[in-house]
C-alpha cells in the first residue's frame, strides 16, 4: 500500500501543480498580453464608465430600443451574475403560457405590425444573456423604433443592416444582429 | 436537414479526421514511450520526477497493480476537490469571497470531476472560488482524462501484446498523457478561445452601468434574510429596479480548453458553453465540436497504429461515424421542425434567411438551430457533457437522441479513452456473438476470447444500465425524488431517466429544470458516477491483463475479419441492440409519450 501512496502523493501534487496553477495562470499571462481586450469581457466603456459588455446582452424595454430575447435569469432579467435558461419543456402549459404573454406584450407594442412574430422574440434564450437576435426579430421592431425617434424607416433600416454580424465564413452560426451595439449606435445618431 | 446543416456535418467530419490522423501518431509516440522531438529536452526532467515519486520508468504492473494505482490516485482525487470546496472561503484567489460549499454538494462535485463526468449541481458563477475552479476543477479536468486514456493504451497493450503479464506502468501512462498531450494541446486551445472572445483574468467581478434601468420584483425579506410570506401564503414581491449589471470573471478560457479536450464538459458558469463568456461565437462552438471529438477520434487511429493494422481503428471509427451522423440528422430535423403549440399561436418558426426558426426555446441566436442540434450530438455521443442549449427545452424527440446517445454506454467517439475501451467492449461482444452464429471459437485480433473475458465483458456492459433503471426508479418513488421534478407529466420523468442515464455513463449534461442540488439527489447521482466509472474500469483493466497474457493466434479461414463493413455492420448492431433492449420500456414512458401528446396536442 506504502509503495503505491507515495508515487500517488507525489504525482498528484505536481502534477496538480502543473496544470491547476501553472497551466492556468501562464494561460492567463499569455491571453492578457496578446487579446487583452477579450480576456477581460470585452467591455465597452462610455466616459470612463464600463456600460457593458459587447458579448452580454443587457434588458431593452423602452420603446426608442430594439429589444433582445426574452430572459430568464433570476431575479432580474440579464442577469450576469447568474446565467441560465427556463429549462421550460415543450409541452409544460406554464411554457406555452410564457410565450403567449411575450406575444400579447409583443402585438401590443407593435400595432401596425402584421408580420407572424419571429421565434426567438418570445422565447427565453439558453444563457438568458445572448446578446442578439436574428434579423426578422429586428426587422419586427423596425416601426416602433423609427416612430418613438421620430427616425426614417429607410434610415433606420439601414442602420440595422450595417449591424448585420453574418456566418463565419458564410457557414458557420446564423445571420444576427447584436442589441447593445445596435442600440448604442442609435443613441449616437445625431 | 437542410443544405447548410449537411455542408456542416462535412466540414466538421473533414476537419476532425485532418486533426486527429497527426495526432494519432504523436500519441502512439508518446505512450510508447518515446520523446520526439523537443520532448527530449524534457525527458531528464521526467526522469527526476519519478525519481522523487519513487517510480521505476520501465518497470510495468500486472493488471491487478495498474487498478490498484489508479483507484489510489482517483481516490486522492476526490479528497483533493471535497477539500477545497469545502475550505475555499479561508484559501486565496477568490475575490467574491465565496463561502464552502456544502458538504453533500462538495462530495457530488468532488466525484463527478474526478469520474470525468462533470454534473453541476451548482451554478459556477455563484459557488466556486477562482482556486476550487483552477485547483479542483481544471486538474480533475486533465487527471480524469489522462485516467481513461491510460486505460484504453492498457487494454490496447493487452491486444498487442502476447504472452505477457504486463499492460504498462499507471503512473508513467498518466504523467506523459498529461503533461505531452493534454497540456500543450489545452494551451493552443485556450489562446484560441480567448481570442475569439472567451475570459481569462483573475479580477473580481465588474459592474456594468447599463444603458436602460431593469425593472423587476423580489420577494420581500425580513431582517434574517428569509423571505416574508403574505396572507395568501405567497412570498410578498417589492417592486424593485436596478441600472447595474454583474459582469462575472475568471480564468475561464483555461478551464474551457480542456474541459472540450478532455470530454469532461463542466462549465465555469451555470450556462456552460452557451455562456457568451464561454462559447462567444460560432467560430468557437465549431472549435468546441472539434475539441471534444479529437482525442476520441485520434484513438481509434492509435488502437489500429499499436495493433499492427490500422484497419482495425478505421472499422471501429466507422461504426461510431455511422450512429453519430444519423444522430445528427434526426435531432436537427427535430428542432427544426419546432413546437406545433407555438405555431398554432401565430409564432414564425420557418427557416429562412432572417432567421434559424425552429424551436428556439434554450438556445442561442449565434447558434441557431444547426449548430446548437450538431453541439448537441457530439457532446452526449462524446461522453462531454457540455451544453450550448438547456437540453431540458428541447422537443420531445431533440431530447430521445441525447438520452439514448448516452444510454449506448458512451460509445460514439465516447469520453477520452472511455469511449473506445467501452466500444472495443462491444467489439468482443460483436465476435462472441459472431462466434456463436457460426459455431467457432470468437477470437478478435489473434486473441481467443474465452469464459473469463465475457465474464468481464457482461459486468462492463450490464452495470451502467442496473445503475440507471435501478436508481431512477427508486428517484420516482419516493418524495424526495419527485420534488426535484420541474415539469409536470412525461417530461418529468424524462428529466429524472436523463439524470441518471448522464450520471452512470460519466456524461454530466442534465435536463437541467430538475432541481439536483439536494442531499438525495447528491448522494444518489454520486453513486451512479462513482460506479458507472469504476465497475467499468477494473473489468477492463481484468481483460488487459488476461489478453496481454495469451498467445496470438495465427490468422485462418475461420477467422472473422475485424476490419470490413461486415464487422462495422455487426459492431453497429450490437451496440444498438443491446442499447435498445435496455432502455425502450423506459424511453416510452418518457420522451415517446410526449411526443405523440404533443403531435396530438394535449
Amino acid at each position: 500500500m506504502l509503495k503505491t501512496l507515495r508515487p500517488a502523493l507525489l504525482l498528484f501534487a505536481i502534477l496538480s501543480l502543473l496544470t491547476g496553477l501553472a497551466y492556468p495562470l501562464l494561460t492567463t499571462a499569455l491571453a492578457q498580453a496578446l487579446f487583452p481586450q477579450q480576456a477581460n469581457g470585452s467591455l465597452i466603456e462610455k466616459d470612463g464608465q464600463i456600460i457593458g459588455s459587447r458579448l452580454i446582452g443587457q434588458q431593452f424595454s423602452g420603446d426608442k430600443y430594439f429589444w433582445g430575447r426574452p430572459s430568464a435569469t433570476s431575479p432580474m432579467a440579464y442577469n450576469a451574475g447568474s446565467s441560465g435558461g427556463s429549462n421550460l419543456g415543450p409541452t409544460n402549459k406554464a411554457q406555452l403560457d410564457a410565450v403567449k404573454a411575450n406575444l400579447d406584450h409583443l402585438r401590443q407594442a407593435h400595432p401596425t405590425q402584421t408580420a407572424i412574430v419571429p421565434v426567438d422574440l418570445v422565447t427565453a434564450s439558453a444563457s438568458g444573456l445572448d446578446p442578439e437576435i436574428s434579423l426578422a426579430a429586428a426587422y419586427y421592431q423596425l416601426e416602433r423604433v423609427a416612430h418613438a425617434r421620430g427616425m426614417p424607416l429607410a434610415r433606420l433600416h439601414q442602420l440595422v443592416d450595417d449591424h448585420i454580424i453574418g456566418e463565419t465564413f458564410g457557414l458557420l452560426g446564423e445571420p444576427r444582429v447584436n442589441v447593445l451595439e445596435l442600440n448604442l449606435a442609435l443613441d449616437a445618431v445625431k | 436537414m437542410s443544405t447548410p446543416a449537411i455542408l456542416q456535418l462535412g466540414l466538421f467530419l473533414l476537419v476532425l479526421l485532418a486533426l486527429a490522423w497527426p495526432l494519432s501518431s504523436w500519441i502512439t509516440r508518446i505512450m510508447q514511450g518515446e520523446n520526439p522531438g523537443p520532448l527530449r529536452l524534457l525527458a531528464p526532467l521526467e526522469k527526476l520526477l519519478y525519481r522523487l515519486a519513487g517510480i521505476r520508468q520501465d518497470e510495468e504492473m500486472g493488471w491487478k497493480s495498474y487498478a490498484v494505482s489508479l483507484l489510489v490516485f482517483n481516490l486522492l482525487g476526490v479528497l483533493a476537490v471535497y477539500g477545497l470546496q469545502r475550505l475555499q472561503g479561508a484559501l486565496p484567489f477568490n475575490p467574491q469571497a465565496m463561502a464552502a460549499v456544502a458538504p453533500d454538494s462538495s462530495f457530488n462535485t468532488a466525484i463527478s470531476f474526478v469520474t470525468n463526468t462533470n454534473w453541476q449541481g451548482y451554478g459556477g458563477e455563484t459557488t466556486m472560488s477562482y482556486l476550487t475552479q483552477m485547483l479542483g476543477l481544471t486538474v480533475q479536468n486533465f487527471l480524469s482524462a489522462a485516467t481513461g486514456a491510460a486505460v484504453v493504451i492498457a487494454l490496447i497493450r493487452g491486444f498487442a501484446r502476447h504472452s505477457s503479464a504486463r499492460i504498462g506502468n499507471f503512473w508513467v501512462d498518466v504523467t506523459r498523457f498529461t503533461a505531452y498531450i493534454l497540456l500543450p494541446l489545452s494551451l493552443v486551445f485556450a489562446l484560441a478561445l480567448t481570442q475569439q472572445g472567451v475570459i481569462q483574468n483573475l479580477l473580481p467581478y465588474q459592474t456594468a452601468h447599463t444603458v436602460e434601468v431593469t425593472h423587476f420584483q423580489q420577494p420581500k425579506l425580513d431582517a434574517k434574510g428569509n423571505p416574508v410570506n403574505g396572507k395568501d401564503g405567497k412570498p410578498v414581491m417589492l417592486d424593485s429596479q436596478t441600472q447595474q449589471q454583474t459582469l462575472p470573471m475568471g480564468p475561464v478560457a483555461s478551464q474551457e480548453a480542456i474541459k472540450m479536450l478532455g470530454t469532461n464538459g463542466g462549465g465555469f458558469f451555470n450556462a456552460n458553453s452557451a455562456h457568451p463568456f464561454e462559447n462567444p461565437t460560432p467560430l468557437s462552438n465549431f472549435l468546441q465540436d472539434l475539441a471534444i471529438f479529437l482525442i476520441p477520434a485520434a484513438l481509434c487511429f492509435v488502437f489500429g497504429r499499436m495493433v499492427g493494422d490500422r484497419r482495425q481503428g478505421w472499422a471501429i471509427l466507422a461504426a461510431m461515424l455511422v450512429m453519430f451522423a444519423t444522430a445528427v440528422v434526426v435531432e436537427t430535423s427535430a428542432e427544426q421542425a419546432g413546437v406545433p403549440q407555438l405555431s398554432a399561436m401565430g409564432v414564425d418558426q420557418q427557416a429562412s434567411s432572417l432567421q434559424s426558426g425552429g424551436n428556439m426555446e434554450g438556445k442561442e441566436s449565434r447558434f441557431g438551430i444547426i449548430d446548437t442540434a450538431l453541439f448537441t450530438v457530439v457532446t452526449t455521443s462524446a461522453s462531454c457533457g457540455a451544453v450550448t442549449a438547456m437540453h431540458d427545452s428541447l422537443t420531445p424527440i431533440g431530447g430521445l437522441v441525447p438520452t439514448f446517445l448516452m444510454q449506448l454506454g458512451e460509445v460514439v467517439f465516447g469520453g477520452v479513452g472511455s469511449g473506445l475501451y467501452g466500444m472495443l467492449v462491444f467489439a468482443i461482444l460483436a465476435v462472441f456473438i459472431a462466434g456463436l452464429m457460426v459455431g467457432r471459437t470468437p477470437e478478435y485480433l489473434g486473441k481467443k476470447i474465452e469464459t473469463y473475458e465475457m465474464k468481464m465483458t457482461a459486468i462492463t456492459i450490464l452495470v451502467t444500465p442496473i445503475l440507471v433503471l435501478v436508481l431512477t426508479a427508486i428517484a420516482v418513488s419516493v418524495d424526495a425524488g419527485k420534488a426535484g421534478i420541474a415539469n409536470p407529466g412525461a417530461h418529468g420523468f424524462s428529466e429524472i431517466l436523463y439524470a441518471f442515464t448522464s450520471a452512470a455513463n460519466n456524461n454530466g449534461s442534465a435536463f437541467a429544470g430538475l432541481s439536483a442540488n439536494t442531499p438525495f439527489y447528491n448522494i444518489m447521482t454520486g453513486i451512479a458516477m462513482f460506479f458507472g466509472r469504476f465497475l467499468m474500469i477494473v473489468p477492463i483493466l481484468a481483460i488487459a491483463g488476461s489478453l496481454s497474457a495469451k498467445k496470438r493466434l495465427a490468422v485462418n479461414s475461420g477467422t472473422l475479419p475485424t476490419h470490413g463493413p461486415l464487422f462495422v455492420v455487426l459492431l453497429i448492431g450490437t451496440v444498438l441492440l443491446v442499447g435498445a433492449l435496455n432502455y425502450v420500456p423506459a424511453l416510452a414512458l418518457g420522451p415517446v409519450v410526449e411526443q405523440l401528446q404533443m403531435v396530438s396536442g394535449h
